[in-house]
């Protein structure tokens, strides 16, 4: 069709797009853009654009900080035992889920176990901060009355990394259960029967045909898991973390903020952002092509 | 029917014993919580309190409700939520609809253009940077506008309109319908359920949103219900009420944890009420989020 006609049909969905398109320029690659900070030594007084350049200086100065390469190893710690942590935990849940055959008990379980979820991160640190606090702490009172001493969960930076890690399985159970609940769904129930009737225990029948079943599943979301591994929320490290367990709740995203909004060094925390930016594409292109080798269909 | 061994039939009451445990252990935090904040301070400094009140009162929230802050909070992240959810959902639906017609030119290079943005974006400072030369700072806007259309919510709606047969819209379009007129009279009826769900997403995101209000707002009367909480709970703000009011109405003097416990409380309950339309739309949303793949 002439270009008259194909206009006249379709601007209207120009028009609709304007704005998003408008957003996407403004404030998605706009701070894009800002990403030069981390090349040049900024001034306040200067600005962005007349601030000098100092090419990978900044780089160079990031990288031999003490602080950095802790927080740089943090970052991978906190994720990496995360990971081994919870991720097994819903995959476990749903396939006990699974067995409960009545539908209605099923599903109050699940309301329940779902709804941390929902929860802020900042109630969910209130709640923990409180229930393991040193004195008033209910663990620790309970602890006391049975005739133990108090264990530092919050000021030791072992015993914190415990409390971090309840504190994210508490949260995100439910949340992955409900996901391999629903691929386990998918499960062909002739494969069940066939396997009773050739004499297989529960335990065999989960083996061979259950897991198998959500196999796609779970390496999806473990390769997605894989991904996000550079960035990690600044949220729960930053609430549930303190000034004692820094050595180990510092992590690059609390860093970023700490040393940026806080101290006012620009350059520095713009370059570690960028920093961690790459390292994330790079490592969800990699768990990508992953995906893509073990079972033919990428999350891109 | 088979006799099962020994070991099966205890499988089933093993099964729901730890289910129940898990089930427990998922609500015991916020009980306790909630047992603090209607409990004495003695029971609480000695450690009886666990998951029910000893020597109930409601001191706590007497003590709290008297906060105008924190009411002022509320009112504020109430009026945010809303303004945000349903900018969010008119910019999304209106970035979705185009971008569903194949016949769109350009169709490609839009989607280019937005879906990196959900993998590579400029870093905390240069966000923090534009939001300050837009002199949105400390203001509304800034927890508003940064974050309007979230591709990843755009991509799910582009898959439900996409399952909206065909010749619908052509029909439409020989009657002489215009895109927009298609757009509100079929399209959106037809997504509802995706467009509820969608603007819960957005909803329950902002009304949890802390870490751009921390960044972004410095004057406490634009606190969000979870910075102003934040702050409770990090004891940098004492709940506000002054000191002669408290000692003359309390026989005792109440405990931080107390008056911790009530405002966690008080932030919670509106997501508690909630809550059952959330499982039902966020369980089937879900769904609609994962099929896609």
């Amino acid at each position: 069709m002439s270009a008259g006609s194909y206009f006249r049909r379709f601007w209207q969905y120009y028009a609709m797009l304007f704005l998003p398109i408008l957003f996407f320029g403004l404030f998605k690659y706009g701070p894009m853009y800002g990403i030069i900070i981390a090349f040049k030594d900024y001034n306040i007084f200067q600005g962005m654009w007349t601030s000098p350049w100092n090419g990978l200086e900044t780089f160079r100065t990031v990288f031999s900080m003490h602080t950095f390469s802790t927080a740089f190893r943090n970052t991978f710690l906190l994720n990496i035992i995360d990971l081994l942590v919870s991720f097994p935990a819903p995959i476990i849940l749903a396939l006990m889920l699974n067995e409960v055959m009545r539908s209605r008990v099923k599903k109050v379980f699940q309301t329940v176990m779902y709804f941390p979820h929902f929860v802020s991160w900042v109630i969910i640190g209130g709640l923990f901060l409180q229930i393991f606090a040193t004195n008033t702490g209910i663990v620790n009172q309970m602890l006391n009355n049975a005739g133990y001493d108090s264990i530092p969960f919050l000021t030791n930076r072992y015993w914190w990394l415990i409390t971090y890690l309840a504190a994210g399985v508490w949260q995100s159970v439910g949340w992955g259960t409900i996901i391999y609940l629903a691929a386990l769904t998918g499960i062909n129930k002739e494969l069940y029967d066939a396997a009773e009737t050739d004499g297989a225990g529960r335990m065999r029948r989960m083996w061979h045909i259950t897991l198998p079943g959500i196999r796609p599943t779970i390496i999806i979301l473990f390769i997605l898991a894989i991904g996000e591994m550079p960035r990690i929320g600044f949220e729960r490290p930053y609430i549930l973390g303190n000034a004692m367990v820094s050595d180990f709740s510092e992590v690059l995203s609390t860093f970023v903020y700490k040393i940026g909004l806080q101290t006012g060094e620009f350059s520095i925390a713009t370059a570690v952002g960028l920093f961690q930016s790459v390292i994330a594409l790079v490592f969800l292109l990699s768990a990508n092509a992953l995906s893509k080798k073990f079972t033919d269909q990428g999350i891109m | 029917m088979t006799t099962k061994p020994n070991a099966a039939r205890l499988f089933a009451p093993i099964n729901y014993a730890l289910l129940t445990l898990l089930a427990v252990i998922c609500v015991a935090p916020l009980l306790h919580i909630l047992s603090l904040s209607l409990s004495s301070s003695s029971e609480i400094l000695s450690g009886h309190v666990t998951i029910f009140p000893r020597e109930f009162n409601i001191d706590a929230y007497q003590e709290i409700l008297k906060d105008v802050s924190l009411y002022r909070s509320l009112i504020f992240t109430v009026v945010l939520t809303a303004t945000f959810t349903v900018l969010c959902m008119l910019m999304t639906i209106v970035a979705a609809f185009p971008l569903t017609k194949r016949g769109l030119k350009g169709r490609k290079y839009f989607l280019y253009i937005i879906i990196p943005t959900m993998y590579f974006g400029g870093g905390i400072i240069p966000e923090y940077l534009l939001v300050k030369e837009l002199h949105l700072l400390d203001t509304m806007w800034a927890l508003v506008l940064p974050s309007l259309i979230s591709p990843f919510y755009m991509i799910i709606l582009m898959s439900f309109i996409r399952s909206i047969p065909q010749g619908l819209e052509e029909a439409a379009e020989i009657d002489g319908a215009s895109a927009f007129k298609m757009l509100v009279r079929i399209i959106l009826p037809l997504t509802i359920p995706a467009l509820v769900t969608l603007s819960l997403f957005y909803a329950v995101g902002r009304w949890n949103g802390f870490t751009d209000a921390l960044f972004y707002i410095t004057k406490p009367d634009l606190y969000p219900l979870q910075l102003k909480l934040y702050h409770i709970v990090n004891n940098a703000t004492a709940v506000d009420v002054s000191m002669a009011e408290r000692f003359s109405e309390m026989q005792a003097p109440l405990l931080p944890e107390s008056t911790k416990a009530a405002t966690i409380i008080f932030a919670v309950t509106p997501i508690i009420l909630v809550y059952p339309w959330l499982q039902k739309y966020f369980i089937s949303g879900t769904m609609l989020g994962s099929v896609k793949e």
